[in-house]
């Protein structure tokens, strides 16, 4: 399912005097199956961008495709429910999206809110809590009764057991304990090559935005600023700097060698392996001449 | 030596609905004006620790004294006013209506005079960035700004202590060094102790001290350098290797010589430099 945004805009709180133009003139194409990654400073409007991706948000102008369904600006939407099966966010805050009494009745209220039994639902809840590394003894716990990693986790397993095609997630890993945020961003991943989901992913982390995303988009003061694949956005750290923003750590460790050492590398580097291989080949080169 | 501000004694804590204890023996001393980084796996007890500290719950076991007081139901107020703490989720602490509100009613309830307030809340939301919101609805505002806010209300406050708990876990990496940068310096100036609970451990690398929580015990305590040694192990606690030894360790594998494993990428990149610029 491809997704589409066409020269949207979108005004909070419209015809009141805390009217606020968030995001204008924003296009960006998911096609389906891909990966992309939303970064930019606070306040820039990847939120309000992902909200527009399973029509929680309307556009206050432009078009939202996604798949056969078209939001248009200005028109009453209806029956929204399958756009919402197919598309499954992670909100910024997870307490934004518990509510039931129990962790098992949370997580499997979105399944059957589109149709899936009881007994399967319980499996998936089943399923979904092990992939993000709780224990089966949660479910029975009430969701407001959690640390805020385990929220987290909760509200994340509550989004895979949708088993939606499009998974949107707003900086997913924050709150997550260092090896959590490896192990789930990991599981994202995996769900994205092995069921051919596509993946929206907002994040302040640019080593996740480098390592996983086909493509990167910028977002600043509300409009795109600049679109392109990791490789990229992330060789011109210049840029990035003076948007307020910042390149992957494997990148600056690259800027400082190179400044200390007076050279240029061939290539950006963006992960820690390649990095290593480059950067002891020239080491390795330097002291053998 | 001077009696540590804060002092915890064998405590232990249990949540009525919980089977497992969520803090258990824990003894604790902090330092006026020092920073203190708590790390730990989710679900480790940190934020329980945060809330005891301030009164929200009351051990089960053992005792908490703040500045010589013991911390009981009779003097949880005066206790209180010393400590400035904000929490995990911004949303849950936010009571004004407008940013500014909101900053200023902790030092309403302080009794602060109506002209020193005003200039404390605009100076602290100038140190977050936040000055051109002053009129906005707190909750209409995005995340990392929520967080900035929140922040604004305890550097207005000037408490003896500050608790913070993931208190910058939306901010972007630039806006959160920015933060920490300007708490440190508030630290410094106004001799205020620092309790920061975090994820980040590039931000309790700055710390004076931390102390890794697991499964509700403190599991070890040390200066960023003892812990960051403990490499793997780290991982097996929920938590994670810092970059710098992660790059000195693949380089060694990979044939370079290094005397030790870095914790900073200025350290490493120096020994690099020594050993291979005989040209
Ligand atoms: N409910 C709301 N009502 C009014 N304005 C809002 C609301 N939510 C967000 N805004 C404003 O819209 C702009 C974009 O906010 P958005 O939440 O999309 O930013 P963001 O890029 O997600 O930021 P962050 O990284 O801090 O989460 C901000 O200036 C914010 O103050
Ligand atoms: N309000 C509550 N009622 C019952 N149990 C709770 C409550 N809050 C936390 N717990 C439980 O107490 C234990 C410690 O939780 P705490 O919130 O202190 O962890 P934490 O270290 O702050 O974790 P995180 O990094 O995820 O925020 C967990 O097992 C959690 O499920
Ligand atoms: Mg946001
Ligand atoms: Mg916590």
């Amino acid at each position: 399912m491809d997704i589409s945004l066409q020269n949207v805009e979108y005004r909070y709180s419209v015809g009141t005097p805390f009217e606020h133009l968030a995001i204008a003139d924003v296009s960006i194409d998911i096609p389906s199956g891909s990966y992309l990654a939303i970064i930019g400073h606070t306040g820039s409007g990847k939120s309000t961008v992902l909200q527009h991706l399973n029509a929680l948000l309307k556009p206050t102008k432009g078009t939202v495709l996604i798949g056969s369904r078209e939001i248009k600006a200005g028109r009453k939407e209806k029956n929204l429910k399958g756009v919402r099966k197919k598309v499954g966010i992670v909100f910024q805050f997870p307490e934004h999206q518990l509510f039931e009494e129990t962790v098992e009745k949370d997580i499997c209220f979105g399944p059957m809110n589109f149709g899936v039994s009881e007994e399967e639902a319980k499996r998936r809840a089943r399923a979904a809590i092990f992939q993000v590394g709780l224990s089966e003894e949660i479910l029975e716990k009430s969701p407001f009764d959690l640390s805020g990693g385990q929220m987290r986790r909760v509200a994340i397993a509550g989004v895979l057991a949708m088993d939606p095609e499009c998974i949107v997630l707003d900086e997913p890993t924050a709150g997550l304990d260092p090896r959590g945020r490896k192990e789930i961003m990991d599981l994202f991943y995996r769900l994205h090559q092995e069921r051919g989901l596509s993946t929206v992913l907002v994040t302040h982390s640019m080593e996740d935005a480098a390592r996983y995303a086909d493509e990167i988009v910028i977002m600043h003061k509300g409009k795109v600023r600049k679109k392109g694949s990791p490789k990229e956005i992330f060789s011109v750290p210049a840029e990035l700097l003076e948007l307020g923003l910042d390149v992957p750590e494997v990148v600056r460790f690259q800027m400082k060698l190179e400044q200390t050492f007076s050279t240029k590398f061939e290539k950006v580097c963006l992960s820690q392996d390649e990095l290593t291989d480059m950067v002891a080949s020239y080491l390795t080169g330097r002291t053998s001449l | 030596m001077k009696e540590p501000l804060v002092f915890l004694s064998n405590v232990s804590f249990q949540y009525d609905s919980q089977e497992r204890p969520a803090l258990n023996g824990i003894n604790l001393e902090v330092h006026e004006g020092e920073w203190l980084a708590i790390v730990g796996h989710n679900g480790s007890g940190k934020s329980t620790l945060a809330r005891l500290l301030n009164g929200l719950h009351y051990p089960k076991e053992g005792t908490i004294a703040i500045s010589g007081i013991q911390l009981t139901e009779e003097t949880v107020w005066d206790v209180r006013r010393q400590i400035g703490m904000v929490f995990q989720n911004p949303d849950n602490q936010f009571v004004g209506t407008t940013v500014q509100d909101d900053v200023a009613f902790g030092l309403e309830n302080n009794g602060i005079p109506a002209d020193v307030m005003a200039e404390r809340v605009v100076d602290a939301l100038n140190k977050v960035n936040m000055a051109s919101f002053l009129d906005q609805e707190p909750h209409h505002l995005s995340g990392g700004q929520k967080q900035r806010v929140a922040i604004a209300g305890v550097i207005a406050l000037r408490p003896a202590i500050i608790i913070l708990d993931e208190a910058t876990s939306m901010l972007d990496p630039r806006g959160r060094e920015e933060v920490i940068d300007t708490m440190m310096k508030l630290q410094d100036q106004e001799k205020i102790t620092v309790i920061s609970i975090t994820h980040d451990l590039e931000e309790a690398a700055k710390a004076d001290r931390i102390i890794v929580m697991n499964k509700g015990e403190i599991y070890r305590e040390g200066t960023p350098e003892e812990i960051f040694q403990m490499d793997e192990e780290l991982v097996e606690l929920g938590l994670d290797i810092p970059f710098p030894v992660k790059i000195s360790k693949q380089l060694r594998e990979k044939g370079i010589n290094l005397s030790r494993h870095y914790l900073t990428e200025e350290e490493l990149v120096a020994e690099l430099w020594t050993s291979h610029s005989k040209m």
